[in-house]
């Protein structure tokens, strides 16, 4: 797959350049061309937004998803090619530009994330496929003077099978060109299927394993400078004053400006600019956070968390039998503020004119940035034109509603009115906030003299996320706060979930399966510490309370059997499980472990099952399934942000360490066979690995972990 | 005045000589395979080879690689082991967003050049200090494996 071509007069048009000789032009679909056939720019058909077709039989596929790792370059083109009969090995993807055609079909802006891809493009990306099939086969039908329904299609090329003859797309897309775009156009019958459900190869892998993948750190354009960004150290600071005279001295540094968001060093490359970081003078008004520390937070929170809180669910009377109950458990659980880390640090490249810009980011909301963008910069949404690259992660991210890297570089490239691209050192990046809030818990259940749970008393503390973005509910309850805890399956006569959303400044985001990734934890944390107490098997107990959940038991079943649950295990491993339904799909993992004496943790192995509904691309889901996974142990394991005077304390890979080669388990994915609405699949896979391993540890050593990352001092003998 | 010689080809270049050799290759050669993932040599994202070795052009000052020949991801297809891997990466699908892929590929030809039947241990201990934070680790072991077997049946012929 070449990154994106581009038609002469397209590039001539927009006159761009970009990184390593590639050109990167887009074609701009003008609201007169949705929804009729155009013929423009020499002999293409372009039935709609997401297909065109050359004359030299050349098929491209316009995707609207950002590409950062989940497959959306391949599982996306693969519903519009199983409709449209095309050659699989000869088509090409291109990024789409920002435009209201490609709107998510759910937000009404374009974006990707909340592992909503393919299901929320299923059906309109088959029916785009099928349609530019219908006239392709009547444009055939028509010179051929025969019946469109005594042809067929197959790999480019329209077949009449009682005459043998055979046109290739290519020679068609003139006349099609001139035709009405057909309506209802049916849609296949799964059976038909020839690519659906089938592991196809990822389009962008050859590309990825040459190093000709272009992510926007690598895209240039001619004269371009290079910023790095200096922000204040503590959130919520100001620059006081500063002293350039050192910096502005550095060979290779043009400018030293001050922006909204800090002091701007601007270069002839990175690491001119770094270098003249380094010797620049900044006096900081740090603002009202400046006493911040990751213990003083913790101990409000634990305060707010003996509070009642706004409701997030209520049945029964889960204090008065709480009360009543022949056992209680009562526990905390915490886990702290996580980076996203992406492996390609934040960037974004500027090129603007007094009637244009022009944007190269790794972004996942191209709307919410292009009007940022445009702003800051002064011009009309449609005078800034996107342009969305390789994606070197994502993971929430680069989804952020204050698009804070893109409005940032606007900034920075209408002082310096030349084009630049401004690059977050590591550093930068992970002190850059936006984090994974830090979620405190306070949990109760009672049991009664049967073992059985009657009442369960969930208290959460922790920063909204989606408050004050355009997706808040304003409502007292922010839903991603509680997702997984207000509506856990389990049932019990009793229930009361309730939360505290601190206004506490640090500023944060979503983080990969978002409000799951701290509620799974307690949730399916507790329900084996009830087990325990109540003396039953963790499986059975789940199974017991699931009873009217199919799918909850379809994967927990699953997962238990290919792990051979409650078979004998080596001398000391221990195994544990989860189950967690989010984004559509229901997730099991069963995680094997082993701790030694002085404390260290091996997951030895994790078998995971998935129902993610009807599927697209099996390998895909193995993939997303192992991904989030490391993801998951690598915040159950390292991960963790932490304030001392107002400061982030971590800065790099070596205090906030990822999951590394010789950590990795044995994955092995099941996928259940369904007919049921598609699910996600790139988060709901991190959500059950915590728990799994927090439960296997307790299998094995009788130590409960309660807060995240694991720390090894714990889990040594006493 | 420098001269590096990069996958076969001469170059000239006129920088400052503490430049890591990463921004040479991104900025000066147009060589964007190779990455910035940390600047500190933690995540191996910028790995390339001098004189064989892996090493990470992070925090390679340019000025020590005078002379020496370097291999990066774009030259590394013209050896066995670099062949055998990409081919081997291919038929895995190992990479899902590819940012730190380059350097996954310099490590493992480096690893199979010295070991070409390497243990899952051998893996571990070559392959600790590159990161991958989308998790593809269970398919580049598994590539590895396969680019091995590649080359040794193929040394066998």
């Amino acid at each position: 797959m070449g990154v994106i071509h581009v038609n002469r007069r397209d590039f001539l048009k927009n006159g761009i350049l970009v990184g390593g000789g590639l050109m990167l032009g887009c074609y701009l679909p003008d609201g007169k061309h949705i929804g009729e056939a155009s013929a423009e720019s020499g002999g293409t058909f372009m039935p709609n937004a997401f297909i065109r077709i050359g004359s030299d039989d050349r098929v491209t596929i316009i995707v609207n998803k950002s590409e950062m790792g989940q497959g959306v370059y391949t599982s996306l083109p693969m519903l519009v090619a199983e409709e449209l009969e095309v050659d699989w090995t000869k088509i090409k993807v291109e990024a789409a530009p920002v435009d209201s055609a490609y709107n998510h079909t759910q937000w009404g802006i374009q974006g990707t994330g909340g592992s909503t891809s393919v299901w929320s493009e299923w059906e309109r990306l088959q029916k785009m496929g099928a349609t530019a099939r219908r006239m392709l086969i009547q444009t055939a039908a028509d010179i051929w003077k025969v019946d469109p329904t005594s042809c067929r299609a197959e790999k480019g090329f329209v077949i009449h099978d009682a005459t043998q003859r055979r046109i290739s797309y290519g020679k068609l897309v003139e006349r099609a060109s001139q035709m009405k775009v057909p309506k209802d156009v049916p849609l296949k019958a799964p059976k038909d299927f020839k690519l659906i459900g089938k592991s196809m190869k990822r389009l962008d892998t050859p590309e990825k394993t040459s190093g000709k993948a272009i992510f926007g750190i690598d895209v240039k354009v001619p004269g371009m400078l290079t910023a790095v960004v200096v922000r204040p150290p503590v959130f919520g600071g100001k620059v006081k004053g500063f002293n350039s005279q050192k910096a502005k001295a550095t060979p290779g540094v043009k400018e030293v400006l001050q922006i909204d968001s800090g002091i701007a060093v601007i270069a002839d490359g990175f690491w001119s600019a770094n270098k003249g970081r380094e010797v620049l003078e900044i006096v900081w008004d740090e603002g009202p956070l400046a006493k911040l520390s990751t213990e003083g937070m913790r101990e409000e929170y634990a305060r707010l968390a003996k509070d009642p809180g706004a409701t997030a669910r209520k049945e029964g009377n889960a204090q008065q039998f709480l009360s009543k109950a022949a056992k209680q458990l009562h526990a905390e659980y915490e886990v702290p503020f996580l980076a996203h880390a992406c492996m390609e640090p934040l960037n974004c490249l500027v090129d603007l004119h007094d009637d244009r810009c022009h944007i190269w980011t790794g972004t996942q909301m191209q709307t919410t940035d292009r009007n940022a963008a445009a702003r800051v910069a002064g011009l009309k949404p449609e005078q800034v034109k996107i342009h969305t690259p390789f994606l070197g992660g994502g993971f929430g991210r680069r989804a952020n509603p204050q698009s804070d890297f893109v409005a940032e570089a606007v900034g920075v490239a209408r002082m310096v009115k030349k084009a630049v691209k401004v690059i977050w050192t590591r550093e930068d990046d992970m002190k850059g906030g936006y984090y994974r809030p830090m979620w405190y818990d306070r949990i109760a259940a009672g049991l009664d003299d049967q073992g059985n749970l009657i009442a369960w008393q969930h208290t959460i503390v922790g920063q909204s996320i989606l408050s004050g973005t355009p997706f808040d509910p304003k409502k007292e309850v922010d839903p991603a706060s509680v997702e997984g805890a207000g509506n856990i399956p389990y049932e019990i006569p009793n229930i009361s979930v309730a939360l505290h959303s601190p206004q506490i400044g640090i500023p944060v985001l979503w983080w990969r399966s978002v409000g799951h990734s701290h509620t799974a934890f307690v949730v399916e944390s507790f329900i084996d510490e009830a087990a325990y107490a109540a003396g039953k098997d963790p499986y059975e107990l789940r199974r017991k309370l699931l009873t009217k959940h199919s799918r909850h038991l379809g994967v927990l079943q699953l997962a238990a059997e290919k792990a051979g649950w409650g078979n004998p295990l080596p001398k000391g491993h221990g195994r544990g499980m989860a189950v967690h339904e989010s984004f559509g799909s229901f997730v099991a993992q069963v995680a094997e472990v082993s701790v030694n004496p002085s404390g260290t943790l091996r997951v030895h192995k994790v078998v995971c099952a998935i129902d993610c509904g009807r599927i697209v691309n099996p390998d895909t889901i193995k993939a997303q399934m192992e991904s989030g996974i490391v993801f998951g142990l690598s915040a159950a394991l390292h991960g963790e942000i932490t304030f001392q005077n107002g400061r982030v304390k971590q800065s790099n890979f070596d205090d906030y360490p990822i999951l590394r080669m010789n950590e990795m388990p044995a994955v092995e994915v099941h996928i259940v066979s369904s007919k049921e609405k598609p699910g996600g699949v790139g988060e709901p896979g991190v959500p059950p690995i915590a728990p799994a391993v927090c439960n296997a540890i307790f299998a094995v050593t009788g130590k409960r972990i309660r807060r995240l990352p694991i720390r090894v001092e714990e889990l040594k003998k006493s | 005045m420098l001269s590096l010689e990069v996958n076969g080809k001469k170059y000239k270049v006129d920088v400052r000589p503490d430049t890591p050799l990463l921004w040479v290759l991104r900025e000066r050669l147009g060589l964007i395979g190779t990455k910035y993932g940390c600047g500190m040599a933690l995540c191996g994202a910028c790995t390339v080879h001098v004189d064989g070795e892996a090493i990470r052009s992070c925090v390679t000052p340019v000025s020590s690689v005078d002379g020496k020949k370097i291999t990066t991801i774009e030259g590394v297809s013209k050896t066995k082991e670099g062949k055998a891997v990409q081919e081997a990466w291919v038929a895995d699908d190992v990479p899902q967003c590819g940012y730190c892929q380059s350097g996954q590929i310099m490590a493992a030809v480096a690893l199979l050049k010295k070991n070409p039947t390497p243990a899952d241990t051998d893996i571990d201990e070559s392959m600790d200090g590159i990161l991958c934070r989308c998790g593809t680790y269970q398919r580049i072991r598994r590539a590895i494996h396969r680019a091995s077997k590649t080359m040794v049946q193929g040394g066998k012929k």
